[in-house]
């Protein structure tokens, strides 16, 4: 793409085609002979990561496409069912959701290097609005896709994203109307959202191409912020780009993987494994990690209408940014002061971040203000004042004189690092304020369970007995929806022959029909018949059991969850720590007390639980000692139901979780390999070049 | 891109039968899939709606224009927070009315903005009282 190339191909086929459509010319060209400057250090691998990660999008939003329904009664439902049923189809959704983080991760770390190193400034300035379309394009295509799955997240946020549109003036409640095609968020909502969101990558795409175009046109820009001068000063593309871009992917992708496989679930809010319900609204809500930043700012402002101006505006001002910061410097890596101003400023942002995900009272909001100001006036106020006041060290004279000069020296950012650590600091110590504050309700235990950590295998024993306790006491009042009695004989379950699956389901009547006579009837059931649930419709549940429905427990232990807290939430990530569910439903299952403590007074018909929160539960206590006899021998009591059914539970919450994690070692060794491998022939291919 | 005729439709007006609802209760219907509060009011929460200096409110509205003369005990109000359109809970909050769990928006007995980030009062829908226990929404 940087003007016409003399590549002509040898074989005679392509010097055809080529004479009439020079496309191996313009290939050559933009991704082989193209010059690059020899000086990009890592940072400048995420314009590869992020193509690869389009890519990866679309390629399994396309897969994805063709077994979901976008219908508000069966999209929740679809989306299980992928999970459960598609041949990998929980490899491809995990993907897919994990998938939009990354892709996320990849484009802030773009973002913020292009803002380090001046990559917005002259003659880069198109080339910068053009990523500013695409990250909006990117939000945009993310919030329809996070809508698709139809749980309770999907459905609050749309209704308060779409809300949001309400604050123009005039027009504003009209523009909802249109937005969601009826008088609240529904059906016909999400069918044009899930259009949309077939759409937007394509367009993504599109953008990327003319961004990619613009920079071949005013070519890279690299941490020294020189333009190259003469051919010393570049390499070509093929091999060295794109060897080392390779080698970037192969290292995002342990990342990458290391979600998928292990904590696919980390990013997500366990609310979304509720089923969508318009008459209630989640205790918070939260949008996905990447928005939060954006919806901080969003709640600090206490005037609709301002904060919705706010938040919108927080994400156009990047796009007056060339012309913001006017200093002729473009490195960072010249410019002592606005180098200690950019990190207070990443900072800011993952402070506004942090902030975002907690309710919004007290010092919450007091410090969302602060640091809303901050955000702007970083662009508003310091790097204006900047371009004017500071004195940039000198710029070497070509990007070759650069790389000689490497071993220069390394001025320590210290003011930065000073502040960090005071936010750090003061981060730490308001978790704790706050985890004094809720003091009062119990965390839910720590369980040692045989399916925790990366090897983790359902113990087949408790799997078994959790399957009598839930068929002699849950089963009662709870469904099991998504479950069939097929499951029971598939790989890493009950471990149960299909004869004996079989047997099991041949115990229940299943409803059946119309017959010729168009009459309905009950037949025994057959292993393809799901879990008969207890009650009719939810209306039936609902007043069978004092106006609170029993909740389904296919996806309970994924649907529960408590809140980690600061640091709790990063150490987890690292721990692998994915057993919140678990521990929270085997927690309630044995937190009952008769008596409640002083000062907590329980309504009629509820009942007093330790770490249910609000602590009056409508479900009587569930499980005695002695209620259910297991055939191994193993002992007759509720800490013993608690854990076996827990485990149960898990699996009808998962039931591939140990394929996950089997191919995910494997997945592992090879991306380790391939890195490595990667690595060296990047060595090798750079040798002469430094 | 705007309702489509069966949309429309289903949208059309409702009957609620208010009998069953006490003093003290309130219910949830939905009416073009928004939830709809019918709350019959006490005394009490009468007598505060209509204590308040009406200037002082962020949106002035006095409770008599919200309620039907001659029926001043029920409240209906369509049940989503002004502010970003989460569902406020009933009794609760400081003003014995709504409160918003999403952004902390309160509402007093009259359904009016008394706190909170959101901006206007909860919307009175169209309705009408067919006969002393049945209303018509729409």
């Amino acid at each position: 793409m940087s003007g016409p190339s003399d590549y002509q191909p040898s074989n005679p086929a392509l010097q055809w085609i080529e004479r009439r459509l020079p496309i191996f010319g313009l290939m050559h060209s933009s991704f082989v002979a193209y010059p690059t400057p020899r000086n990009l250090n890592y940072w400048w691998t995420f314009g590869a990561i992020l193509s690869f990660m389009l890519g990866m999008q679309i390629l399994t939003g396309v897969i994805l496409a063709m077994h979901y329904t976008p219908h508000a009664d069966l999209a929740f439902k679809s989306v299980e069912l992928i999970v459960r049923d598609v041949n990998y189809g929980w490899l491809l959704r995990n993907m897919h959701a994990v998938g939009a983080s990354m892709f996320f991760v990849a484009v802030y770390v773009h973002m913020f290097r292009g803002l380090y190193y001046g990559s917005y400034k002259e003659p880069r300035e198109v080339l910068w609005i053009l990523g500013v379309i695409i990250y909006l394009l990117m939000m945009a295509t993310g919030f329809m896709g996070y809508v698709l799955p139809w749980g309770q997240m999907s459905f609050w946020g749309a209704t308060v994203i779409t809300n949001l549109f309400s604050a123009i003036p005039y027009v504003g409640e009209s523009v909802v109307t249109l937005l969601w095609g009826g008088y609240s968020v529904g059906n016909p909502t999400l069918n044009r959202f899930f259009s949309l969101h077939y759409l937007l990558p394509f367009l993504i795409a599109g953008v990327v191409v003319l961004h990619v175009w613009a920079l071949h046109v005013a070519g890279q820009n690299n941490p020294d912020g020189v333009e190259p001068k003469t051919e010393k000063d570049t390499v070509p593309f093929t091999p060295h780009a794109t060897i080392k871009d390779m080698f970037g992917v192969a290292c995002f992708m342990l990342l990458y993987a290391w979600f998928i496989f292990y904590m696919p679930n980390y990013l997500g809010d366990a609310d979304n494994y509720i089923p969508a319900n318009p008459g209630v609204t989640p205790p918070h809500i939260v949008p996905e990690w990447y928005y939060l930043p954006f919806y901080a700012i969003l709640r600090s402002i206490p005037n609709k209408l301002a904060g919705v101006i706010g938040m919108f505006g927080a994400i156009i001002i990047l796009c007056f940014l060339p012309w913001l910061d006017a200093a002729k410097t473009k490195s960072s890596k010249y410019r002592p002061l606005a180098k200690q101003f950019f990190w207070i400023f990443v900072v800011v942002c993952i402070l506004l971040g942090y902030l975002g995900a907690q309710p919004p009272e007290g010092i919450y909001v007091i410090a969302g203000r602060v640091l809303t100001v901050c955000y702007f006036a970083y662009f508003l106020i310091v790097l204006p004042l900047l371009s004017r006041i500071e004195k940039p060290r000198p710029v070497p004279n070509s990007i070759s004189d650069a790389v000689l000069a490497k071993t220069g020296s390394r001025s320590t950012p210290m003011v930065s690092t000073a502040i960090m650590l005071a936010l750090a600091g003061s981060l730490f110590a308001g978790s704790i304020d706050s985890a004094k504050a809720s003091e009062g309700s119990d965390t839910p235990p720590g369980n040692k369970w045989s399916f925790s950590g990366p090897f983790g295998k359902f113990d087949r024993g408790a799997l078994q007995r959790g399957l009598k306790v839930y068929k002699e006491v849950c089963a009662s009042c709870h469904g099991l929806s998504y479950i069939a009695f097929r499951n029971l004989a598939e790989a890493g379950g009950p471990s149960y022959s299909v004869a004996q699956a079989a047997a099991f389901a041949s115990e229940y009547k299943v409803k059946d029909g119309p017959n010729d006579a168009g009459d309905m009837f009950e037949r025994a059931g057959r292993p393809a018949d799901y879990f008969p649930s207890p009650f009719p419709n939810e209306q039936a549940a609902r007043a069978a059991n004092g106006g609170a429905a029993p909740p389904d427990l296919s996806l309970i232990t994924k649907a529960r969850s408590y809140k980690r807290g600061f640091p709790w939430f990063i150490i987890d990530f690292f721990s692998q720590y994915q057993e919140q569910g678990p521990d929270y439903v085997a927690a309630v299952l044995q937190g009952y007390e008769d008596k409640a403590p002083e000062g907590v007074t329980i309504p009629e018909g509820s009942y007093y639980n330790k770490y249910f929160p609000g602590h009056a539960i409508k479900m009587p206590k569930p499980l005695s000692d002695g209620q259910v006899t297991f055939d191994d021998g193993s002992p007759a009591t509720v800490a013993q139901y608690a854990k076996d059914v827990t485990t149960f539970l898990m699996w009808t919450a998962e039931p591939h979780m140990e394929a996950r994690k089997r191919l995910g070692f494997q997945v592992f060794v090879f991306l380790i390999l391939f890195a490595g491998l990667m690595y060296f022939t990047k060595k090798k291919v750079w040798a002469s070049s430094h | 891109m705007n309702p489509d005729a069966s949309t429309i439709a289903a949208g059309a007006p409702i009957e609620v039968d208010l009998s069953p609802v006490a003093e003290g209760q309130d219910i949830k219907v939905f009416w073009r899939g928004k939830p709809i509060y019918i709350s019959h009011r006490t005394k009490k929460q009468i007598d505060e709606a209509r204590a308040v200096n009406v200037a002082s409110l962020p949106d002035p509205q006095t409770d008599e224009a919200r309620v039907k003369s001659g029926h001043e005990q029920w409240l209906v109000v369509i049940g989503i927070c002004t502010h970003l359109g989460c569902i406020p809970i009933a009794h609760e909050g400081s003003y014995d009315g709504f409160f918003c769990p999403c952004h902390g928006s309160q509402y007093d007995s009259s359904g009016r903005i008394r706190q909170g980030p959101a901006p206007a009062n909860l919307p009175v829908p169209p309705y009408q009282f067919v006969s002393d226990t049945k209303i018509q929404i729409g």
